[in-house]
């Protein structure tokens, strides 16, 4: 008798040890990336022995990352695409959009440049140009923070983009450049990407330095009524972390070393309104 | 070429290095890929002996869906199993997703079928005579079954090898239900995939090739196993 007793209280034990580590697990959907260019390998662990949380990150592109917290798959999203950020804020699904770093996207492509862009400081008069040349262009096609702000930039240079020279990949960035390489394409592509692939491709940058190209990191909770079991303390306990000093350092030295410059700006703290 | 080389001599050196990372995610896909392979033959053998020996109203139709789900593709079931998974799904409560428990449960909803099918065909393959035979010198139905069973192992080996080899080789479920979580469930598939692109691709190359000496090796033992018993 004792001892089933015994071997019953073992059971309730161990279920609500099982809950209590359940809830210290964070899941943080991400965009790939942060993931490819490795900066998650150095926040990540940091703040895992910081709090002592579990993180499972789930790189998938930006489009889905939103999504996923949306519906309370996840408990924060780190992302880079401001509109649909903004969007999911004003539904209420998403909230404290906080800015978290910056960099830039540039874009490349073949060292002929048939659409003569080179140089170019405007993003959008170059758009316009590859257009106009019905130069091949990769895009990728997936919903993707680098994708949307593609999107964007084809809207405000008036063109509905095409097919045949309108290629999509429905890939990553690191995928999508290999293939822009080898098709001999242009495509808009992070600065970080580029540089982790850098050795292996043909393609030349093109324009950078515009304003348009600015690519925004932002942190967003998530609302837990938006689904069950939403882990929202261990949520804001992350996006508190990757604003705080440490991470914000950790942020702005990472890749000197690897490609001789930082990757990324940290900006904790500053508004849209400080990059218009 | 170059870079076939180097993936090469990248792989010889990380393994013998004893590089901790790349030996967890070895033992993790082995694990589970093992344990689904498990799973599946808990479940395909009796099913498959099951459909091979019963008569039934449908059973052609029942045959024809598990030699079509013999070429379920990995991303559908990963797609199902995420959304009974999810927070929001009607197993949420579990809170299995992105674990290594959930890969084992959409790569046994893979290799299920293939096991289930493979026996069904071993099992139909030994002569109705011999069950008669079986039945008249007094068996059981049990014992029945046993013996033909037993008559079919060698085909049925070929059952594990390829649930085993088509649930260790799947990237489109492990990634989907796994999340390609570092050091939780980060299987040499799902590295592979992330390595690439990264650009990393002398590391993708080991992975690959750790891979494939993998899955030889599991064969090369089973069919040693099998080979044997042929003689």
């Amino acid at each position: 008798m004792g001892i089933r007793w015994l071997g019953a209280l073992a059971v309730l034990l161990g279920l609500a040890a099982a809950a209590a580590a359940q809830s210290r697990v964070v899941i943080l959907a991400t965009t790939t990336s942060t993931q490819d260019a490795g900066l998650l390998e150095v926040l990540v662990p940091a703040f895992e022995r910081r709090t002592g949380y579990t993180v499972k990150t789930i790189a998938v592109g930006t489009g889905q990352a939103l999504a996923l917290a949306a519906r309370g798959e996840a408990d924060v999203a780190f992302a880079h695409a401001p509109e649909l950020e903004k969007k999911y804020v004003a539904e209420g699904r998403l909230a404290n959009r906080r800015l978290v770093m910056v960099n830039d996207f540039v874009l490349v492509g073949p060292e002929a440049d048939p659409a003569k862009i080179e140089g170019e400081k405007s993003a959008v008069a170059a758009f316009r140009r590859i257009a106009a040349a019905r130069a091949r262009f990769v895009s990728r096609g997936d919903k993707s923070g680098t994708h949307t702000l593609e999107l964007a930039l084809w809207r405000r240079a008036g063109v509905e983009p095409a097919a045949p020279w309108y290629i999509e990949s429905g890939q990553g960035m690191g995928a999508t450049l290999g293939l822009a390489d080898d098709r001999r394409a242009y495509t808009l592509s992070d600065r970080a990407t580029l540089l982790a692939l850098g050795r292996r491709l043909t393609l030349k940058l093109m324009v950078e330095g515009d304003r348009a190209l600015l690519n925004v990191y932002a942190v967003l909770e998530v609302n837990p009524a938006n689904g069950p079991r939403v882990n929202a303390a261990g949520g804001k306990a992350l996006a508190d972390f990757l604003l705080s000093p440490e991470a914000q350092a950790a942020m702005r030295a990472f890749g000197a070393d690897r490609y001789g410059r930082a990757l990324f700006v940290p900006v904790a703290g500053k508004t849209d309104e400080d990059f218009k | 070429m170059d870079l076939l080389l180097e993936g090469v001599r990248q792989a010889l050196t990380l393994v013998l290095a004893g590089d901790s990372e790349i030996w967890a995610i070895l033992l993790l896909s082995l694990q589970v890929s093992g344990s689904a392979t498990l799973v599946s033959l808990a479940t395909g053998i009796p099913a498959g002996a099951a459909l091979a020996l019963a008569r039934f109203p449908g059973r052609s139709l029942v045959v024809s869906a598990v030699n079509s789900g013999m070429g379920l593709p990995p991303v559908v079931a990963g797609l199902f199993v995420t959304i009974m998974l999810w927070r929001s799904g009607p197993l949420g409560g579990l809170e299995i997703l992105y674990t290594p428990a959930a890969i084992i449960v959409a790569q046994a909803v893979i290799a299920a079928p293939i096991v289930t099918g493979i026996t069904l065909a071993a099992v139909q393959q030994v002569p109705a005579e011999f069950r008669l035979q079986l039945l008249a010198l007094g068996a059981s139905r049990v014992q029945m079954v046993w013996v033909v069973l037993r008559e079919a192992r060698l085909p049925m080996l070929a059952a594990v090898m390829a649930g085993f080899g088509g649930v260790i080789s799947e990237i489109g479920a492990s990634m989907m239900v796994g999340g390609n979580v570092k050091g939780q469930t980060r299987t040499l598939t799902t590295a592979m995939v992330l390595e690439t692109g990264k650009g990393n691709f002398e590391v993708a190359i080991a992975l690959a090739l750790l891979l494939l000496v993998l899955v030889f090796l599991v064969n090369w033992a089973l069919t040693s196993i099998q080979q044997r018993r042929a003689f």
